[in-house]
C-alpha cells in the first residue's frame, strides 16, 4: 500500500460522484426511479471507495489527510456524504440527492484540480482533540448544507405554489411539509455537530496555546455562523419561523460557512491557515 | 363476411338536450338488448350509454342495417328520426373499431384521459353478454378495446395530470402538506358545493372536519353526515387556530375571511400552514392573504387555471395513444381477415400436409429395405388419408348456410386445429 493506492481511490471516488449526480439529474427530468436508485447505489460506493483511500493515506502516513486545502475539502466532502447517507436512509427525501451528488462532485472535481502542495509536517495538527473538533465541525457544516439544499428545493417548490403557477418542479418534489421537516432535522442535527466541534475546538486550544480563544480571525467568523444558526433555531422553535423565511435563512447560513470554511484563510488570515492553503 | 358497425352520437356532435333524449338507462339498454336480439337482421349488438355518449355497436346479418338500427333508436326511444340523424355519426369496419378503442382508451372523453370510461364500456359489455347478443366478433373486439385501454394508460402519462377541480385542490394539498390524515379541514358554508368537496377529501380521510354556516342548523346537518363538528358562523376567526385547509363556498357578497383576521390567527397557530381553497363567486377569502407568509389561496379561477394546462399536458400525450390504437386496429383487422372461408381452409390444408410430409419423412427414413415404388404408394396413400379426413370439415366450412353464424364456425376450427395467426399479448 502506498500513497499511489490512495491517490487512485480518490479518483475513482470522483468518478463515482459524477456517475452518481448524472443518475440523480437523469431522476430529476426523468422520473424513474430506477434512475434514483442507480445515483443512491454510486454514492453509497463512492462513499465507501472515498472512505477505504482516507484509511489508506492515514495508514501509509501515519495521520489522517488534514494538511492542505485538497485534504480538508476532500475529508469535507467524505462527511457529507455521509450525512447524506444517514438522512436519505431517514427521510428517503430522493430528490435531495439531486443537491448533495452535484455539491459532492464539485467539492472533488476541486480536490483533484488544486495543487496537492508538500506542507512539512506539523507535529501540532494531531490528536483526539483535534480530529474531534475536525470531524465534527464537518459533519455539522455537512448537515447544514443538506439543509440548505432542502431549503432551496422548499423555495423551488413555494414559489410555484404560491405564484399559482406549478411548473417543472411541482411534480417531481415532495410536499412543503417534508422539505421544511427536513431541512430542520438537518439544521437541528448540523447545529449540534458544530456546537460539540466547536467545544472540542476550545479544549484543543487550551492544551495547545494554553487558552481557550484567541480572537483568531476562523474562530470569529465560526462563533458568528454559529450565532447565525442559534438564532434561526430560536426563531423557529418560538417565533414561527418555518417554511419560507427558515428556508432563506439556512441558505444565507451556508452561504456564511463556506466563507468562514475558504474564504477566512483566503482574505484574512490566522492559526487555522496552514491546513487550508 | 361480417362487419362491424357503430352509429352514435356523442358531445361533439349533439348538443346536450339531445343526448339527454337519446341517452338510454340501464333497463332501458337491457330492453333495447334484448329486442335487437330477436332482431333477424342483427347478429351481434351491444349499446353503450353515458351522459356524453350513446353508441350501438352491431354486426348485421346481411347488408349495413344502418337505417333499421337508427329507427330502432327512433321508436325506442319515441324521438323522430329527423331530429337526429344529423347528430349521428356511421362508422364502418376499421373506422368503428378504431372509434370503440378511442372511447375505451377515453381519447374520445369530454375530458380526455378520465378514468371512469373503461368502467362503463365494461359495464355496458356485461349487460350484451348477459343478454347474450355478443358474439365471436364483438367478445374479442371487446377484449381488445380494454387491453388496448390498459396499455395507454399504463405506457402515456394521458391520466397523469389533474383534470377536474376538486381533484386538482387534492393534489395542491398534497403538495403542501406531507400528510393529510393529519389535517383537519374547516368548512365555510354548507351548501352543495362543500358537500361536494368533503366528499372527495374524505377519501383522502382527513383528521377532523368543522363547519362553519350562516344557519346554523344546517351546518349541524352537514357535520352529522360527515361525524364532523358544527361551529357557529362568528367563531370562524378562533376555528382557523385549530384546522389546516379551509374550503368556502358561501354565497356572502363581501370577504367572510380577511387579511387581518388570517394575520391575529397565524399568530395564534404559530404560523403553522394554512391553505384555503375559495370556490364561492363571488369570492369569499381575501385574495390578499395570499401575501402573507405560509398562507395560500386559491380561488376558482386558479384552479381552473390548473386544470386547463394540465389538459393541454394531455392532448401530447393523445399522439402516442394513437399509435397504440391504430395498432390494434391493424391486428384486429389481420385477425378478422383470417376469420374468412378461404384463408381458413388454406391454413388446414397446410397444416395437414405438412404433419403428413414431416410423419413420412421420419417413418420411411427408417425403412431402408423399400423401393422406389413402395415408398411412392406408401406416401400417396398418407396424403389420401390427411385430405380424407379434413374433406367433411372442409365441405361444411364451404356450405355457408342462411342461418348460420360463419365467424363462430371458422373461429372454433381455426382454435381447434390451432390455426390462428400468432399475435402478441
Amino acid at each position: 500500500m502506498n500513497l499511489q493506492t490512495a491517490d487512485i481511490l480518490l479518483q475513482i471516488t470522483t468518478a463515482l460522484y459524477f456517475l452518481s449526480m448524472a443518475g440523480y439529474l437523469l431522476f430529476l427530468f426523468n422520473q424513474k426511479d430506477v434512475y434514483q436508485r442507480a445515483g443512491f447505489y454510486c454514492m453509497t460506493a463512492a462513499v465507501m471507495c472515498h472512505l477505504s483511500s482516507m484509511v489508506v493515506y492515514t495508514v501509509v502516513e501515519g495521520h489522517v489527510p488534514i494538511q492542505n486545502l485538497p485534504q480538508t475539502l476532500s475529508l469535507s466532502a467524505l462527511v457529507t456524504g455521509c450525512m447524506f447517507w444517514f438522512f436519505n436512509y431517514k427521510f428517503s427525501l430522493k430528490i435531495l440527492g439531486v443537491f448533495a451528488s452535484m455539491l459532492l462532485a464539485a467539492i472533488m472535481l476541486s480536490v483533484l484540480i488544486l495543487p496537492d502542495s508538500p506542507v512539512e509536517k506539523d507535529a501540532v495538527l494531531k490528536g483526539f482533540w483535534l480530529y474531534s473538533h475536525i470531524i465534527l465541525v464537518f459533519a455539522g457544516d455537512g448537515a447544514l448544507a443538506l439543509a440548505c439544499g432542502a431549503g432551496i428545493l422548499y423555495l423551488l417548490q413555494e414559489k410555484g405554489i404560491k405564484t399559482k403557477q406549478p411548473g417543472f418542479f411541482f411534480k417531481r418534489l415532495p410536499s412543503l411539509d417534508l422539505l421544511d421537516s427536513v431541512g430542520y432535522a438537518c439544521l437541528a442535527t448540523g447545529f449540534a455537530l458544530l456546537t460539540i466541534g466547536l467545544v472540542a475546538g476550545f479544549v484543543y486550544a487550551k492544551a495547545i496555546w494554553g487558552k481557550f480563544w484567541s480572537w483568531d480571525p476562523k474562530e470569529v467568523f465560526s462563533a458568528g455562523t454559529w450565532v447565525v444558526y442559534a438564532a434561526l433555531l430560536h426563531l423557529r422553535l418560538y417565533s414561527g419561523w418555518q417554511g419560507r423565511k427558515s428556508a432563506i435563512m439556512t441558505i444565507i447560513g451556508f452561504v456564511i460557512i463556506i466563507f468562514t470554511f475558504l474564504g477566512v484563510n483566503m482574505m484574512i488570515g490566522g492559526h487555522h491557515q496552514g491546513f487550508t492553503k | 363476411m361480417s362487419k362491424i358497425l357503430l352509429i352514435g352520437a356523442n358531445h361533439k356532435t349533439a348538443p346536450v338536450e339531445l343526448r339527454e333524449k337519446l341517452s338510454f338507462t340501464t333497463e332501458e339498454t337491457m330492453a333495447a338488448l334484448e329486442s335487437l336480439r330477436k332482431d333477424p337482421n342483427i347478429g351481434e349488438c351491444l349499446v353503450f350509454s353515458t351522459c356524453n355518449r350513446t353508441e350501438v355497436l352491431y354486426v348485421p346479418k346481411t347488408g349495413d342495417q344502418v337505417d333499421r338500427v337508427i329507427e330502432f333508436i327512433s321508436s325506442f326511444k319515441k324521438i323522430d328520426v329527423s331530429e337526429f340523424k344529423d347528430h349521428l355519426y356511421i362508422h364502418e369496419e376499421d373506422a368503428a373499431i378504431h372509434h370503440l378503442f378511442c372511447v375505451a382508451s377515453s381519447l374520445d372523453s369530454m375530458i380526455v384521459g378520465e378514468p371512469q370510461i373503461l368502467g362503463q364500456v365494461k359495464a355496458a359489455y356485461r349487460a350484451a353478454v348477459s343478454s347474450k347478443t355478443t358474439g365471436v366478433l364483438l367478445n374479442r373486439l371487446m377484449h381488445k378495446a380494454y387491453s388496448v385501454a390498459k396499455k395507454v394508460r399504463k405506457e402515456t402519462g394521458i391520466g397523469d395530470n389533474a383534470v377536474s377541480i376538486s381533484y386538482a385542490a387534492i393534489e395542491l394539498a398534497n403538495k403542501i402538506f406531507s400528510d393529510l390524515s393529519q389535517k383537519s379541514v374547516m368548512l365555510l358554508g354548507a351548501g352543495e358545493m362543500a358537500e361536494l368537496a368533503v366528499e372527495h377529501l374524505l377519501s383522502h380521510r382527513v383528521k377532523k372536519i368543522i363547519v362553519a354556516n350562516r344557519t346554523f342548523k344546517k351546518a349541524v346537518e352537514l357535520s352529522d353526515k360527515f361525524k364532523g363538528q358544527a361551529v357557529k358562523f362568528e367563531e370562524r376567526e378562533d376555528a382557523l387556530a385549530e384546522v389546516d385547509i379551509i374550503i368556502s363556498s358561501t354565497g356572502a357578497t363581501e370577504y367572510v375571511l380577511t387579511c387581518d383576521q388570517v394575520k391575529r390567527a397565524m399568530k395564534k397557530r404559530r404560523h403553522n400552514t394554512l391553505f384555503f381553497i375559495d370556490i364561492a363567486v363571488p369570492r369569499d377569502i381575501d385574495p390578499k392573504i395570499n401575501s402573507i407568509s405560509n398562507a395560500y389561496v386559491y380561488d376558482i379561477d386558479d384552479l381552473k387555471n390548473i386544470v386547463e394546462s394540465n389538459i393541454k399536458q394531455r392532448g401530447k400525450e393523445t399522439v402516442k395513444a394513437q399509435r397504440f390504437i391504430e395498432e390494434a386496429v391493424v391486428k384486429f383487422r389481420q385477425w378478422m381477415e383470417s376469420l374468412s372461408v378461404v384463408p381458413t381452409i388454406k391454413a388446414l390444408n397446410d397444416k395437414m400436409t405438412a404433419i403428413v410430409d414431416m410423419e413420412c419423412k421420419k417413418t420411411l427414413s427408417s425403412l431402408k429395405h423399400l423401393s422406389a415404388e413402395d415408398i411412392e404408394a406408401i406416401t400417396r396413400m398418407t396424403q389420401a388419408i390427411a385430405s380424407r379426413t379434413i374433406h367433411d370439415p372442409i365441405l361444411f366450412l364451404r356450405n355457408t348456410g342462411d342461418h348460420r353464424n360463419d365467424s363462430l364456425y371458422l373461429n372454433v376450427t381455426r382454435q381447434l386445429f390451432n390455426l390462428d395467426i400468432p399475435e402478441e399479448k
